[in-house]
């Protein structure tokens, strides 16, 4: 009676420590995306709204995919310096308005964009720190 | 036996539905008390409530906004300014509906005043208001000069604005939406950003519609 209970428990704790060990990558992201699920209700839910809707023709919806996957390496500049006289067509629609410059450093960036590119309908994955310094470089 | 019951349960009924009077929204701001003639020649003593003076502004299509244009309207005010990405953009998401859910009905108006005097001319709130979906004379957004703007604000619908340089977007100012009523009362202030406020706004709302006319 013993023995086979010891068994299952041994068994448990293997598959637990095979797991837990496989998916180290995806806690990383997992802490990345609490910690940017915190930047975006603080600094970004006002406009583009709690479930990434947006604001009417005032500020974009966060849900359109295609857009967001095409735009990705864009994302951290957007963040990082704003957006002005850019007009953009996101799910069919112009939006021409302003976006104001977040100075967030690199990680926050990371973990705001893995926030935003894996919630709203989104699965896009990990973005490293090392990504958006790269993505800053090429701001225009 | 059961006479006395059906009585004692008639009567706990009648308890009961005189305590359901209708629920009324409370009168803000400070009061007065003045002395009216009667009639008949004797006097007594009546309270002269706070109300919004008369304002003279222009709105989003370049046409002058005044008290007149809210006659007889209950309404729903706050100021904002168009570049504002902090608390404006919350307030006015609630606004907006708000706005859908009245939409078309003549007694419910709304009013937002910009604080940014400088860049916020009627053709900018024209396209804001454009951009926020808000079509035709139901939400008026009035553009002034920065005194009576802000003014009115902080003496009549007391929602502190401040211009402020060392602010990043210059302009510091709270977030109340207040209900005005047809005879120019605030009957209630509202914090926009917040959610559970915006629901109590609502159901004021609709308790200020159903409000009978006082009998003058």
């Amino acid at each position: 009676m013993r023995k086979p209970l010891l068994a299952i428990t041994f068994l448990i704790t293997i598959a637990c420590v095979v797991y837990s060990c496989q998916n180290a990558g995806q806690l990383q992201q997992d802490v990345y995306y609490v910690n940017g699920r915190d930047l975006y209700i603080r600094h970004c839910q006002n406009c583009h709204g709690a479930n990434g809707e947006g604001l009417a023709l005032l500020a974009p919806p966060l849900t359109d995919t295609t857009s967001l996957k095409d735009n990705k390496s864009k994302i951290a500049c957007f963040i990082k310096n704003g957006i002005s006289d850019t007009t953009m067509i996101i799910a069919g629609k112009k939006y021409d308005g302003k976006m104001p410059d977040f100075n967030f450093a690199n990680i926050d960036i990371a973990q705001l964009v893995v926030y935003i590119t894996n919630t709203f309908g989104n699965k896009q994955g990990m973005y490293s720190p090392e990504q958006v310094a790269k993505d800053l470089k090429n701001c225009q | 036996m059961n006479i006395k019951h059906t009585l004692l349960f008639a009567l706990t009924l009648l308890l009961f539905s005189a305590c359901s009077e209708q629920p009324k929204l409370p009168i803000l701001g400070p009061r007065e008390a003045i002395e009216i003639k009667n009639p008949d020649g004797s006097t007594s003593t009546d309270t002269l409530y706070k109300t919004i003076s008369a304002f003279s502004f222009l709105n989003q299509d370049s046409t002058l906004l005044t008290n007149d244009t809210f006659k007889d309207k209950i309404y729903i005010a706050d100021f904002f300014f168009t570049s504002c990405s902090s608390i404006c953009p919350t307030m006015h998401r609630h606004m907006k509906e708000i706005f859908d859910q009245y939409k078309d009905n003549d007694q419910v108006m709304f009013l937002s005043h910009t604080i940014d005097y400088k860049y916020d001319k009627p053709s900018v709130l024209k396209k804001y208001a454009t951009k926020l979906g808000v079509d035709g004379k139901q939400w008026q957004f009035a553009y002034g000069s920065k005194d009576s703007i802000y003014k009115i604000a902080e003496k009549d619908y007391l929602v502190a604005v401040i211009e402020d340089s060392a602010e990043k977007e210059n302009y510091v100012h709270q977030g109340w939406l207040v209900l005005i009523d047809k005879h120019k009362r605030l009957r209630g202030s509202y914090e926009g950003t917040d959610e559970k406020s915006v629901a109590q706004l609502k159901k004021d709302i609709a308790i200020l519609l159903d409000e009978k006319e006082e009998t003058k």
